[in-house]
């Protein structure tokens, strides 16, 4: 038996498989918003505003999950600042650590660039605002931001396995796999967002396809590594977890988007949202079966 | 920095009583569990079955039977934190609640914890858990309270069989030696030292004497620090963003080639974007 089976769960559920998932998809939809941000078009500014819009919401919602996750919320803080000396609280090798920090920031990266897109949009008219988009500070907050959106689509997945729990502990793939869920799940949200909005053929929406189609692939290979790489702890999945994992992620989150991408007269008009939807619940059902299947041991 | 102080427990002396348990529960002042209203494991005659966050000891019944009844053995082991000297609890703790003391011993500060449980999951021992009644993390202190007042812990001092002993590592390790010497010489061949040395972790501050493999006592063989799996984590999450960032910016270009000067041409949003 692994020695990862002698340990004990620290019930993480549901409010971490949200965090997980919402956290995700706001790290990749600022990542993505950045880059069209720095390299995209005029016509794809809408775009880019509603990719800082998730994202900033993301950070929001994010923080007050983890707060209530905790055991002790009002000491949410103890993460930031030690709480007897009143200095930084910062460890670079506990994922968990640089976690806080990076939320953190990456949460004043997407306020600064929301406020920067509703002064775009002439909603908030501080001409202070103004250096928030456009210009060496808005190029700096896309740049910094999109960074740390990456980092937040990921690290989670490297804090799972920076413990001793069975699954996590016995892989090294899970941040990938993350990384790459993230920023799948936040293309396929954009995508509904975009097309919400009636732009249906454009070229955002299929530089949106195509990336889904990208991260898509890479977390396929990323989930395919990741259970080779596991071993024997592969019997966490030998039961319903892993049917829901290759039924709900591998076929419904990866497989059947991919083929609605590739062939999208399958469904009509219908194939982009619902390959869309699709990529959002596998996602999330990734979150699900990763986080609560190693719960269960 | 006072000597380093820890626990030898010899599993071959231990008769199960639990009065471990009560001690440290006793003086800790640990709350019962379910309002003392005890349910019964129904699989085994040891009904606290774990530690956590409100049992610091645990006296472990290993019951192993034919399937006759008609033959069979105890094991018993009292379990308790193994005040790892390079403890992976410690290591991960983002709040800085988990300290060494100057009794090289591993403490959470209950004032400062938070409750995120990231000390249960990194703790190779399962060890760890959240105590309802404060909401944050706790294991044994080797009782650090005592320790500071020249007592020795509470579970030590109310062994009957002296299976708990406490006292400076190095001493204790002469003694748990000269032991297992002893059990060899009359025919107990399977005894040895698990944790003594710093084979794992560093060594164990609780470390024991065992007469079966460590899986037998619901213990791993090989112990790990969580964050051996770090640095190739991070790695391949790093690899990823990067190929992610080229992907982005490829299909960029691309797009930017295949739609070309129509597409700007045709772009009537007038948005006063960065490229504009």
């Amino acid at each position: 038996m692994p020695d990862t089976f002698f340990t004990a769960a620290p019930h993480w559920r549901w409010l971490i498989v949200l965090y997980f998932f919402i956290g995700g998809m706001a790290g990749g939809s600022f990542a993505l918003a950045a880059l069209l941000d720095l390299f995209g078009k005029p016509q794809d500014r809408p775009l880019v505003r509603t990719g800082y819009y998730v994202a900033c919401l993301g950070a929001v919602v994010s923080g007050m999950l983890l707060t209530a996750d905790l055991g002790r919320p009002e000491r949410f803080w103890h993460m930031l600042i030690q709480s007897e000396r009143g200095l930084p609280m910062f460890k670079y090798w506990s994922p968990m650590s640089v976690g806080a920090w990076g939320l953190m920031l990456f949460g004043g990266f997407a306020v600064l660039a929301t406020l920067g897109a509703l002064h775009e949009t002439g909603r908030m008219r501080w001409t202070l605002l103004q250096s928030l988009h456009g210009g060496v500070l808005g190029s700096l907050i896309a740049v910094l931001g999109g960074l740390c959106g990456f980092f937040l689509a990921g690290y989670t997945g490297a804090l799972l396995s920076v413990t001793n729990r069975p699954l996590w502990a016995d892989t090294t793939w899970l941040g990938l796999l993350f990384l790459s869920s993230g920023t799948s799940t936040a293309a396929a949200l954009l995508m509904l967002l975009g097309l919400r909005r009636g732009v249906r053929t454009s070229a955002m929406v299929h530089w949106l396809s195509r990336m889904d189609r990208g991260t898509l692939l890479l977390e396929l290979l990323a989930l395919i590594v990741l259970t080779v790489s596991l071993g024997p702890a592969l019997r966490v999945w030998m039961n319903g977890w892993g049917v829901l994992l290759l039924i709900g992620v591998v076929f419904a989150g990866i497989l059947l988007p991919l083929c609605l991408e590739w062939r999208p007269r399958l469904l009509g008009r219908l194939s982009l949202p619902a390959g869309a939807v699709l990529v959002l619940l596998g996602g999330f059902l990734l979150r699900v079966v990763v986080v609560l299947s190693s719960e269960g041991v | 920095m006072a000597e380093a102080m820890g626990f030898y427990t010899d599993t071959t002396v231990c008769i199960g009583c639990k009065a471990c348990e009560v001690a440290c529960k006793e003086w800790n002042q640990l709350p019962a569990e379910n309002g003392g209203i005890r349910e019964l494991s129904g699989n085994s005659y040891d009904n606290t079955r774990r530690l956590d966050g409100i049992h610091w000891r645990h006296v472990k019944f290993v019951e192993q039977f034919s399937a006759d009844r008609r033959d069979g053995r105890w094991l018993m082991m009292s379990d308790v934190c193994k005040h790892c000297a390079q403890a992976g609890c410690l290591e991960v703790c983002p709040t800085g609640a988990i300290i060494r003391t100057e009794f090289d011993t591993v403490v959470i500060q209950s004032n400062v914890c938070n409750g995120c449980r990231d000390c249960i999951a990194a703790c190779p021992f399962g060890v760890i858990e959240i105590n309802p009644a404060s909401g944050t993390a706790q294991k044994c202190t080797l009782c650090y309270d005592r320790l500071q007042h020249g007592l020795e812990p509470a579970c030590a001092k109310a062994c009957p069989t002296a299976s708990i002993q406490f006292g400076p590592l190095r001493e204790l390790r002469e003694r748990a030696q000269a032991r297992v010497q002893q059990l060899q010489e009359r025919g107990e061949a399977r005894a040895y030292l698990y944790g003594a040395d710093p084979t794992f972790l560093g060594g164990l501050n609780a470390f024991y004497l065992l007469v079966d493999t460590p899986e037998t006592y619901g213990l791993p063989s090989h112990p790990r620090l969580p964050t051996r799996n770090l640095a190739f984590s991070a790695l391949w999450s790093t690899l990823g963003a990067v190929v992610l960032g080229l992907l982005g910016l490829f299909s960029l270009r691309t797009r930017r080639d295949a739609v070309g000067p129509d597409e700007t041409s045709s772009g009537t949003s007038g948005e006063g974007a960065r490229h504009a």
